[in-house]
């Protein structure tokens, strides 16, 4: 795995907030068709790291590298057009609109000639679609016709994911999307995760429930105080080498 | 690109195409079923307590009539209220929008009188009206969206500027000559016999705006603004852009309601326009859209311009005094913004 290159990778990132170094020299990478998480302790500059990413915002210094060419997002829809996309934790979902709106928002189809030139949408083609989508996903909805805020914290959050994951042709983040999940709801979506893998798409998660980041992931890189401190592969790593990484009690030298 | 790209742009194969939502599934889930029939009750209840007087052609094109120039400015309210905005300036921007389109007109007339001026000189006041209302709608939509001071209080500051500006432009007197062609044709004229011109035009604006907001990614964009703002912008819509056009939009809407008035009153109205924005916002409210944005409909702002409108008339020909009509829209009104929460409440609580 290590000898394919990578398709997204930070080096040597540096963010300031006002006083605080969140990212002193980060490096980050993710390949295609893998699974990578992300890990470290709060604070340790994982969501820098992956605003910077995911065209967020602009780190202060260092090279991010897409596709074996340096890049620079300067803004989320740099990102999304390169083909990466991002699930954010808090669910930016439009409650009052329906699912297929929102699988759709910002990308809306339009009806061809005349009417979609004038801005009319396709709507019978978008539900049509979405439908699929979320068939093809697993997304399992009592209706695709009711506001998204009418809907379950599950199910809300399982569009969320299945807005980026349908747009997303080379690069996934996945903020914390097992959170406030129920057991079944969470299977669900690491069953996406995997499907989204197997296409080909890098997908990056960052989650601070171990176990489960251990049963997904095929990599595992770790964050502290804005460096990465060591890299693991998951298959023969256990939680307490993860936490003990995160924490400081284990460091690998050429990690950084 | 990839696979998973593909399958959503290629087309697909048959079979999985749900039933369409039923028309009355949307209109129930926005109150605007509930304020419909509120509408329809009021009318069966003064038209079988005075049919005689109620239900003539006559009550019909006055009702409509005066309804007219609320309803245009209601439309645009109704944009901007989806948003999760306000406009408090409608009224003064109409009154601004009026003085100088009914100034351009003298000053294009000999002797300053536009009396009998021609369809060229009113086409220019029409222009200058438009421009009038859109340039407020702009400078609103500038300071709210790109500067981010709240709608509140940039509306409240240009409710003031404008009508400011127009008793500036006018001394304080209202404008009187109109040119009578104007007053006679879309002012006072009918069509097919029976509809008044105002109200057509009214019509055309409603219909036209409820097409944008129902049918076109202008619309969609409207509604997804209100409903989670921070959720658009990321999605990738222009946020401040859209929210730009949105004041411009009820602007030019002002702009237009002006010269509908210009042509109805014959005269500027200075002074008679210090509520137009109370009334439109009930309207809108009425009508099921939402304060918080998101949710609404032109159909339920059309209900909610009538329901005012039809407790005037109602109660002038049942001579209950007429101070009771703003109690009657106050409780309505009350009651559905208490529907609304509660509504939220519910869903929000799952």
């Amino acid at each position: 795995m290590s000898g394919t290159p990578p398709l997204l990778a930070a080096r040597a990132l540096t963010k300031h907030y006002g006083t605080v170094e969140a990212l002193r020299g980060a490096s980050f990478e993710a390949r295609a068709g893998e699974v990578v998480a992300l890990v470290g302790d709060n604070g340790a500059g994982k969501s820098a790291l992956v605003k910077c990413l995911s065209g967020v915002e602009t780190p202060d210094a260092g090279e991010i590298v897409f596709d074996g060419a340096p890049v620079r997002f300067t803004s989320p829809t740099d990102a999304r057009a390169m083909g990466i996309e991002t699930v954010y934790q808090d669910l930016a979902v439009a409650p009052d609109l329906d699912p297929a709106a929102n699988l759709f928002l910002g990308r809306e189809l339009r009806k061809p000639g005349l009417l979609g030139r004038l801005g009319v949408l396709d709507k019978a083609e978008m539900r049509r679609r979405a439908t699929r989508e979320f068939a093809r996903l697993g997304v399992r909805l009592p209706s695709v016709d009711v506001p998204i805020g009418a809907l379950s914290g599950g199910q809300r959050q399982s569009v969320a994911v299945a807005r980026s994951v349908v747009w997303a042709s080379r690069v996934v983040f996945m903020d914390e999307p097992t959170a406030a999940l129920g057991v079944v709801q969470r299977q669900r979506v690491l069953d996406v995760i995997r499907r989204v893998r197997d296409e080909g798409i890098a997908v990056v998660l960052i989650s601070h429930n171990m176990p489960e980041v251990l049963a997904v992931a095929d990599r595992v890189e770790v964050l502290r105080l804005g460096q990465r401190v060591a890299r693991f592969q998951a298959a023969d790593t256990t939680v307490e080498q993860l936490v003990g990484a995160m924490t400081g009690a284990l460091t690998q030298e050429d990690a950084a | 690109m990839t696979t998973a790209k593909q399958s959503v742009v290629d087309t697909p194969e048959e079979g999985d195409d749900p039933s369409r939502p039923a028309a009355w599934q949307r209109l129930r889930s926005a109150n605007t079923l509930w304020i419909g029939l509120v509408l329809l009750a009021l009318c069966v209840v003064f038209g079988a307590l005075r049919p005689e007087a109620f239900l003539t052609l006559f009550t019909a094109q006055t009702l409509l009539i005066e309804a007219s120039v609320l309803l245009v400015l209601a439309v645009g309210m109704t944009f901007v209220i989806i948003t999760a905005g306000i406009d408090l300036s409608v009224g003064s921007v109409l009154v601004f929008a009026g003085v100088v389109g009914a100034k351009t007109m003298e000053a294009l007339s000999p002797g300053g009188d536009a009396t009998d001026a021609g369809w060229g000189v009113i086409a220019a006041g029409l222009v200058v009206s438009l421009l009038g209302g859109g340039a407020w709608g702009l400078v609103n939509g500038l300071l709210i969206a790109r500067a981010r001071i709240p709608a509140l209080i940039v509306t409240l500051g240009s409710f003031g500027a404008a009508l400011g500006a127009a008793q500036l432009i006018t001394d304080g007197v209202d404008v009187r000559t109109v040119p009578s062609a104007l007053a006679n044709t879309l002012g006072s004229g009918t069509s097919l016999g029976v509809v008044p011109n105002l109200v057509l035009l009214a019509v055309a604006v409603t219909v036209l705006g409820d097409l944008v907001l129902r049918t076109t990614r202008f619309g969609r964009h409207t509604y997804a603004i209100g409903s989670n703002a921070e959720a658009a912008r990321r999605a990738g819509i222009a946020v401040t852009r859209h929210l730009v056009l949105v004041y411009l939009l009820v602007g030019l809407l002002a702009g237009l309601a002006g010269f509908m008035s210009l042509a109805y009153f014959r005269t500027t109205t200075i002074s008679g326009h210090s509520t137009d924005n109370l009334n439109a916002i009930a309207a809108v409210v009425l009508g099921g859209t939402s304060l918080f944005g998101g949710l609404g409909s032109v159909l339920g702002t059309v209900i909610g311009v009538f329901i005012p409108a039809v407790l005037t008339k109602g109660f002038v020909i049942l001579h209950v005094q007429a101070f009771w009509q703003p109690i009657a829209v106050s409780v309505v009104l009350v009651a559905a913004v208490w529907f609304d929460q509660v509504r939220r409440r519910a869903r929000n609580r799952s």
